[in-house]
């Protein structure tokens, strides 16, 4: 059982490297993290080519405003967090965001996505419209059944990724049924899940980010892209059974 | 003339159980809410508002059908749809708060983390669309949909109630035939922006109804049934099983103490359209409920039940001051503090707060009814007055 043992994934990314950005501590929980998944396609990858492609097929949450705003983003930081973490390895994160569409919205767009892009895995955010516009569930999870049957069948890993966990908004937004739809298609569906909800309101509880405040802070968004961004990288090598190949690889 | 099939004299159960129900639903609305562990929803598959939905219909059964026998179908057919009316009203107030609140983050609140939550909500700021679309009960913000549903079942319930006096059975028969349409071929009204309604009427319908056909001497007729000790041990069992998969909910990593196909039997558990399993339940729930607390339990006049007695008997007044007390306390959360003593005392004010203001609308109830000149009521008025 690994239950509650922290993995300070700080450290481990920011090891030898000098960061502009003071790392918090945002550490999450194995059990928050993990659910025994296994990424067979990124285990290949890694293994027989030496490369990844990932594509993130997002909302507007998985980018951040501004000129720098992409390269600040949970995308990149999760290039970066991979391209540290596993030596001889090249890692190559696309990110594919549109705003204000839902998940069937997305649904339609995957094959062009694919086409382009050429993926090991994709990692699909989602829920965030479907919340808000109050998008009927059956319709929602017919919509990410679909959606994970199209990647899979497309020949790629799939991670599903869950809204962000918004203090502020949530007597407005009802996330919730969202959020367990998400949670079952993922389990049926045997792929792993980057729980952002659970693992930001984690954040939240433990003092590690304050959501509530209001106002202009751009140093929070990046603070907290960057601790999404490894600890996505973290699920990806755990999920991958990636750490075994790299230090075959260094020996 | 028959005897009055229904006995005369409040079966304050009703109240006690609404009065929970109402507190329980103003936990469960405010979001992050450390208290709102306590609620039922956390333990079983049903949560209270079908309680409060079951209530509602055999309170409406008990208040109307009276006034259906002594008075004909006109008056309270008429009766009925002034409440409907009241509810209407009672549900736009509160969509104004709603919409204050509403502009007031979304103008307020600019971190850019949360840029995208921000432009969606947008939309909801064009008052010519949101405001007609709320006024025809299609836009409904989160946690107002139980009052919308209650204006359609009100609105509805005229012709019901009068076939429910002559052919209960029947009545009961063609609600659930309507349940089971609605599933076979996904009935449900249209919503805005997207989707349907979030209570589907066409399948709490039943529920309503079902409490209604109780209460039109229904409860009776089943005694047998709900005094059988194999009626207690499946309800115990059943109870048991839906608290093992609610426990696996909140225990990530013992999600496997459910197997696979389990799994693809019970889910998706559809509270939208009162899913079988929800149902049933509230029926478990139900049976024991009847089973250990009586009619003439003697605690139902004890102090202590008294403050939640009061709350059901004014379940419009109070469950709306529920809604906005959810907002206002969530509001408190985010701009003074989210701490856990802060949930304990927003919770325990609210519930305070609700109390306050059922004693005093029991209060102005009594000035009105005491009045010289007013009109006769029976000696339950302030159920009749309305609480259906």
């Amino acid at each position: 059982m690994r239950a509650f043992i922290a993995v300070v994934l700080a450290a481990a990314a920011v090891a030898g490297q000098a960061f502009a950005v003071d790392p918090p501590s945002c550490a999450v929980p194995d059990n928050l993290l993990f659910v025994d998944n296994t990424l067979n396609k990124v285990t290949t990858a890694v293994g027989k080519q030496h490369q990844l492609a990932i594509s993130v097929f997002g909302t507007g949450s998985s980018t951040l405003a501004g000129a720098e705003g992409p390269s600040l983003a949970y995308p990149a930081r999760l290039e970066a967090a991979l391209n540290q973490r596993l030596s001889k390895v090249t890692v190559r994160v696309t990110s594919r965001t549109k705003n204000g569409l839902t998940a069937d919205g997305m649904r339609r767009t995957i094959k062009d996505m694919l086409l382009d892009d050429r993926p090991n895995l994709v990692i699909w955010q989602t829920g965030t419209v479907d919340a808000i516009r109050r998008v009927e569930l059956d319709e929602f999870r017919a919509a990410l059944e679909d959606g994970v049957e199209t990647l899979q069948a497309a020949g790629t890993d799939v991670m599903l990724m869950n809204m962000q966990y918004s203090p502020r908004t949530e007597s407005m937004i009802s996330v919730g049924p969202y959020v367990d739809e998400m949670r079952a298609v993922a389990q049926q569906r045997d792929i792993p899940l980057f729980d952002r909800f659970a693992i930001m309101r984690y954040w939240s509880d433990e003092g590690a980010f304050d959501f509530y405040a209001a106002g202009k802070d751009n140093g929070l968004a990046r603070r907290v892209h960057d601790c999404l961004g490894r600890a996505i990288g973290a699920l990806v090598i755990e999920d991958g059974h990636l750490q075994p190949f790299v230090n075959k690889a260094t020996q | 003339m028959h005897a009055p099939v229904v006995t005369t004299g409040r079966d304050l159960r009703l109240d006690l159980f609404r009065g929970i129900a109402l507190w329980l639903i103003f936990l469960d609305h405010i979001p992050s809410n450390v208290v709102s562990w306590i609620t039922i929803r956390n333990y079983g598959f049903s949560d209270a508002t079908e309680i409060f939905i079951f209530i509602s219909g055999y309170t409406a059964a008990f208040v109307y059908g009276r006034a259906m026998r002594e008075r004909g179908f006109v008056v309270s057919g008429a009766r009925i749809l002034r409440r409907a009316w009241q509810i209407y009203v009672a549900h736009i107030f509160l969509f104004a708060i709603y919409m204050a609140e509403i502009s007031y983050v979304a103008t307020s609140f600019d971190n850019p983390l949360y840029a995208e939550e921000m432009n969606i909500l947008d939309f909801l700021k064009q008052p010519d669309m949101t405001i007609v679309q709320a006024l025809l009960l299609k836009f409904k913000p989160v946690n107002m949909d139980i009052l919308p549903l209650y204006i359609i079942l009100l609105l509805l319930f005229p012709p019901i109630l009068w076939l429910l006096q002559r052919w209960p059975t029947l009545a009961l028969g063609a609600s659930f035939a309507l349940y089971v349409l609605a599933w076979q071929f996904g009935w449900n009204l249209p919503a805005y922006p997207d989707g349907t309604w979030y209570f589907n009427p066409f399948a709490w319908q039943l529920l309503f109804v079902f409490g209604a056909w109780c209460a039109i001497g229904g409860a009776k007729r089943l005694a047998p049934i709900l005094q059988s000790p194999v009626t207690m041990a499946i309800a115990i069992l059943y109870l048991g099983f839906a608290f093992v998969i609610a426990l696996s909910w909140h225990l990530p990593e013992q999600t496997s103490i459910v197997p696979h196909w389990l799994e693809d039997l019970i889910y998706p558990i559809d509270k939208t359209n009162l899913d079988v399993l929800r149902f049933a339940h509230f029926l478990a729930l139900a049976v024991l409920t009847v089973r250990f607390v009586p009619r003439t339990w003697p605690m139902l006049n004890a102090w202590i039940l008294y403050p939640a007695i009061l709350c059901g008997q004014h379940s419009l007044e109070i469950f709306c001051l529920g809604v906005f007390l959810a907002f206002a306390g969530h509001f408190a959360l985010v701009e003074i503090s989210g701490a856990f003593w802060m949930q304990v005392v927003i919770s325990l004010s609210g519930i305070v707060a609700m109390i306050a203001t059922a004693a005093l609308v029991t209060w102005y109830k009594e000035l009105e009814g005491r009045s010289p000149g007013s009109r006769s009521k029976p000696p339950d008025a302030d159920l009749a007055g309305g609480e259906a």
